[in-house]
């Protein structure tokens, strides 16, 4: 099941040159562009963990690439995603964030369904992929 | 970037190169090169050739032929104060105009800014300031400081590593311009032979005559609203040729601390008799007596 979260997540995956684009928009605005990975695709799981550091007082897009490609060679079958940061008084917070990196195939996700007291049930979403442990789950 | 889409059908059937030169704009680069920069003719004559190559190859590329961006990855070699910075900030305002380099802004590092303090500090240093250099050119001062002959563990050899591949993989999205003294350049080179053969340009600035110099410190003082009495100018070209024979003479950078220093002497001149009346006349004109109070002049009375 594909993960849709995020910008653009509905369309085909991105190239790197419509990639470029994006970072340079966000480089345009003054927004600091971060990298981060994961192979927990729950969509509760928020925080992911970062490539780097946040990359600020960049002027070309190609330098962000430059540090995707690198994710990519160590983490290419995690899920990448980039964020930019605002840090405009008022604003503070992520501006765009999008998928560039999926894992090869895509689990999805299973419905547990638990009964509880009376007839109630209670349902959670759990990742296939977090049935194994981290860093084997896409492997 | 050279565009790369192949349109031939679309490709005019003659192009004249006046007019690419008249779009890309770089015309009134290059003139303002020749007009403010005074003297460096090898200099400008080699960014003039540069200039031609990049837009022959973007008519080239009009015809949908195979144009290939030349490497522009350049050494400036020079004594002190010849202009190297001052030729790299416009360097990469000409390539941005001919569309070689994305952004057109420099970078300017030196060995503190690549090198770092301990192991494994070094790589991510460098490769922060290539990401900011990206798209644009990156100045590297004194770059010969990077090696270090006498410790084979210095880190700047890990710098050095780091910076030619990314002159070789990304050599259409920066261009690198090492700058430094014409002799320990050369040393540098002979012992980093892959810089060597991956800079193709190596621009020689030659030392300023004295005319160039006091045309240069004319155009300084312009530039700050100053002007030179007839006589301090004979004081100015009298100066230069004292400075000259002086040790440390760092040519354009000599003449600019001189005026510094007659500006202060004027300013203390006018001071001393603060209950004149001033003319804007007297505010603006250097006069000789505040180039002749200068060091050079007093040394010739005692000994040389």
């Amino acid at each position: 099941m594909r993960i849709t979260q995020g910008c653009f997540s509905f369309l085909p995956d991105l190239s790197d040159d419509d990639i470029l684009i994006q970072i340079q928009h966000c480089i345009d605005n003054g927004w600091a562009v971060n990298l981060e990975f994961t192979d927990d695709p729950h969509p509760r799981n928020t925080y992911w963990e970062m490539w780097g550091l946040p990359m600020f007082d960049l002027s070309d897009a190609k330098a962000v690439l430059m540090e995707l490609h690198a994710c990519r060679k160590v983490y290419d079958d995690r899920y990448i995603r980039l964020s930019a940061f605002d840090s405009s008084h008022g604003w503070e917070s992520v501006r765009i964030s999008f998928i560039v990196n999926r894992p090869k195939t895509e689990d999805g996700f299973r419905l547990d369904r638990t009964a509880a007291h009376g007839r109630v049930q209670r349902y959670a979403t759990r990742a296939y992929a977090t049935d194994r442990a981290e860093g084997k789950r896409y492997a | 970037m050279i565009a790369d889409d192949n349109i031939v059908s679309n490709a005019p059937a003659t192009v004249k190169l006046a007019d690419e030169f008249e779009q890309s704009g770089v015309g009134s680069v290059i003139k303002e090169l020749d007009e403010e920069l005074i003297g460096l003719a090898p200099v400008k004559q080699r960014i003039r050739e540069i200039a031609a190559l990049l837009l022959v190859e973007r008519v080239r590329s009009k015809f949908g032929l195979v144009s290939r961006a030349p490497t522009l990855h350049m050494s400036f070699t020079g004594n002190p104060g010849t202009g190297k910075t001052t030729v790299a900030m416009r360097m990469a305002e000409i390539l941005h105009k001919l569309g070689y380099v994305r952004r057109g802004h420099v970078v300017s590092v030196t060995r503190d800014d690549l090198v770092g303090q301990y192991i494994g500090h070094t790589a991510p240093k460098t490769k922060e300031v290539l990401k900011k250099a990206m798209g644009g050119v990156l100045f590297i001062d004194e770059a010969y400081y990077l090696y270090r002959q006498e410790n084979e563990r210095d880190y700047g050899q890990e710098a050095i590593e780091i910076l030619l591949q990314v002159m070789e993989n990304n050599r259409d999205d920066l261009v690198v311009i090492l700058a430094g003294y014409a002799d320990k350049m050369d040393r540098f080179f002979r012992s980093n032979a892959g810089f060597r053969s991956r800079v193709a340009h190596h621009i020689d600035f030659p030392d300023y005559a004295d005319s160039d110099l006091v045309a240069i410190g004319e155009k300084m003082l312009r530039s700050l609203n100053y002007r030179l009495s007839e006589d301090a100018r004979a004081a100015l070209v009298d100066y230069v040729s004292r400075r000259r024979g002086q040790p440390l003479f760092a040519n354009a950078r000599s003449i600019r601390n001189a005026l510094d220093r007659a500006r202060l002497r004027q300013a203390n001149r006018l001071f001393a008799e603060r209950d004149r009346e001033l003319t804007l006349d007297a505010i603006t004109t250097i006069e000789p007596e505040d180039i002749r109070q200068s060091r050079v002049f007093q040394r010739d009375s005692h000994s040389a």
